[in-house]
């Protein structure tokens, strides 16, 4: 009789985890593939992120002296290399921009990006970093596709190139929608080598949101190990003294 | 029952000296290895004691997360992320408590769909019953109110959706609503009163609840899959046939048991602690701000069933009362099911597939309500789904009272075991 209880319970959970699986899948980002134990990336990814982001982006969650430990540096190479602000090893990364003059200058001032990949996922970091392109209607000159009247002027320019939209042709009434983006004047990168920067530094900014995921991940496997070897000697013990129920 | 404690005369000097002034070595034996439980106990019956492991977990966890949370506004996000970044383990303290909490939601419901199954809520289960609809009751306020602390978005916007709900009440309903915010919006003063009510408060109803919940049931004993009473049937010691001590073939079970659980829950903590943005929701990654609105506000999963209702309906009054008294009926399943067979393996096939509807209702309501909420077939299958929620009702009542259930023989003990 065990049976069709426990087949439903299995059926119950299945659906759960499929609608949650579907739930996760979102319109139309390209997958990011991050990896956070690749520490190569991810030191990769620092450098663009405090050559490109960190004049006005804080990470005020995140500890330059965790950085080093995380991604294999050492105190000098973070301080020389990353920490251009004058702070300290142990402070967090705060951006020298004062908020009040970012507000002023971008109408908005430049997020904290400590949960950045928390909040949105890497796919849609990665896919906003190459969703950039040409609008002079907009006042700084740039627009995105993924997050439509952006503030913030695309900074990765120069690496990634100018791209220009293709509009679809509009339906009466409607605005129209851009189909599609191409490079109207390549960058000092290619596209495949522009994909990898910003692969990289999505990967550098997943660890940032969560540094903990390092550790939980190598553990885990011990401590489900752990657990199916004190599973399994729970189920002989219980065996052993239901012989006697008849 | 047991025998009764003070008969427990240990030879140990010492213990017997305690136990002539405290009898409690009588009392832990009468609770365990003199407590029969039937002996047919199937994979639904893991629950309550699983529920039981979380309830503990989520106290101890919650005291180390005490230390180091900061209950204002102002500090409750940042030390948040301290917790997760600087507090040594307590990203993993966090994760225990944040999966606890959904995971007392999925055995607290299976446990519940358990007691609908076999009928367990009958006489003389019913205060048994009612006690444990007062545990889900004390668990959804404690929950609800842990989901504001680390004041995110869905922590704020969360609140402010359900907290408005009492607005409903008339004539007093939004000085109702500002006294329990004690603001005009959820601000400080509303995140410092529900840290209080949620480490303590509710943490202390809920316990004391647990304890009669469990007082009871040691009193009635044990309800299971054959919905036959262990305690018709005993032997020349007056122990029950069926019955075997609950100590020590059910810890050992349940130490299975709890083995098995500890594995999803770790799985879940060390792999996918956010469960795809379900336990831990990815707008509750960003600082709780009332003058960005978040896309899509909704509740935690464990009360997206009854948030789709007061979305599908649309008074605002119809739907808080349409919500209310979804909970409410279960409190009174004692009396609505007249049937005096427990087990739906007896019962009539009826019965079978109107428990079968209501569980679908409640989990594809709980779709529409985590949904985007934008296709308007979602309101119109949601208030169907709705009619049928209340359906199971009515038609329990009437199919019970009138006596059209066919209800097959009952066998006199218990069909099956391990």
């Amino acid at each position: 009789m065990t049976k069709p209880f426990f087949c439903s319970l299995v059926l119950a959970l299945g659906l759960l985890t499929a609608t949650a699986a579907l739930a996760a899948e979102g319109d139309a980002l390209d997958a990011a593939h991050t990896n956070i134990h690749d520490v190569a990336a991810m030191q990769r990814g620092a450098r663009t992120f405090f050559n490109y982001c960190a004049g006005c982006h804080s990470l005020e969650y995140m500890r330059y002296s965790r950085i080093a430990q995380d991604l294999d540096l050492s105190e000098a190479q973070v301080m020389t290399n990353l920490d251009m602000t004058g702070d300290k090893f142990g402070d967090p990364v705060i951006s020298a921009m004062p908020a009040a003059d970012a507000a002023k200058w971008f109408g908005k001032a430049p997020p904290d990006l400590s949960l950045e990949v928390a909040a949105k996922g890497p796919d849609w970091v990665y896919t906003y970093l190459k969703s950039f392109y040409v609008d002079p209607t907009r006042p700084t000159g740039w627009n995105n596709t993924v997050f439509p009247n952006v503030s913030m002027p695309f900074p990765l320019w120069e690496l990634q190139g100018v791209q220009t939209p293709v509009y679809a042709p509009a339906r009466p009434g409607h605005d129209p929608r851009v189909e599609k983006l191409q490079l109207g004047q390549p960058g000092l990168q290619t596209p495949a080598q522009y994909d990898r920067t910003i692969r990289d530094l999505t990967t550098f900014l997943q660890y940032v949101s969560e540094p903990a995921a390092l550790q939980r991940e190598r553990i885990g496997v011990w401590v489900l190990l752990y657990l199916a070897v004190f599973t399994f000697l729970a189920l002989l013990l219980k065996r052993e003294y239901w012989k006697d129920v008849h | 029952m047991a025998a009764a404690p003070n008969a427990y005369k240990p030879d140990n000097k010492a213990l017997a000296w305690i136990e002539e002034r405290l009898p409690i070595i009588g009392f832990m034996r009468s609770a365990t290895t003199d407590y029969y439980a039937p002996k047919n106990f199937n994979v639904m019956y893991y629950f309550g004691s699983l529920a039981l492991l979380v309830l503990v977990n989520q106290i101890v966890t919650g005291i180390f997360l005490t230390m180091n949370f900061n209950p204002s506004a102002a500090g409750a996000f940042a030390s948040v992320q301290y917790i997760m970044r600087d507090v040594e383990w307590g990203w993993l303290i966090r994760y225990m408590h944040t999966t606890g909490a959904s995971l007392f939601f999925v055995v607290v419901y299976l446990h519940m769909f358990r007691a609908l199954m076999y009928g367990s809520y009958k006489k003389p289960r019913e205060l048994l019953w009612i006690l444990g609809m007062f545990v889900y009751l004390a668990l959804m306020a404690e929950a609800f109110m842990g989901y504001v602390l680390p004041w995110g978005q869905m922590s704020f916007w969360g609140a402010k959706v359900i907290i408005s709900l009492f607005g409903a009440v008339p004539v007093i309903g939004n000085k109702l609503v500002e006294w329990i915010m004690g603001d005009f919006l959820p601000a400080d003063a509303t995140l410092n009163r529900f840290f209080a009510l949620h480490v303590i408060a509710l943490p202390l109803v809920l316990l004391m609840l647990v304890v009669l919940h469990l007082w009871a049931l040691h009193e009635v004993g044990s309800n299971n899959p054959d919905g036959v009473e262990i305690k018709e049937n005993k032997d020349a010691d007056g122990k029950p046939l069926d019955g075997i001590p609950f100590h020590p073939y059910y810890t050992v079970k349940d130490l299975f048991g709890v083995g098995v659980f500890l594995l999803i829950a770790a799985f879940i903590i060390f792999y996918q602690p956010t469960f795809f943005g379900f336990f831990l929701e990815h707008d509750n990654f960003v600082p709780a701000n009332n003058l960005v609105t978040p896309a899509a506000i909704h509740p935690v999963w464990y009360f997206m069933p009854f948030y789709a209702m007061l979305r599908v309906i649309p008074s605002k009054g119809l739907g808080v009362i349409t919500l209310f008294s979804a909970i409410a009926l279960l409190f009174f399943m004692p009396w609505i099911d007249r049937g005096k067979v427990k087990s739906w393996r007896y019962r009539g096939v009826s019965y079978k597939i109107a428990l079968g509807l209501f569980a679908l209702a409640f989990i594809w309501l709980g779709k529409i309500g985590g949904g985007e909420g934008t296709w308007i077939g979602d309101t119109y299958i949601g208030r169907a789904l709705t009619g049928v929620y209340f359906a199971f009702f009515i038609f329990l009542w009437a199919y019970t009272y009138f006596g059209w259930e066919k209800t097959k023989p009952v066998p006199l003990r218990v069909t099956t075991h391990d």
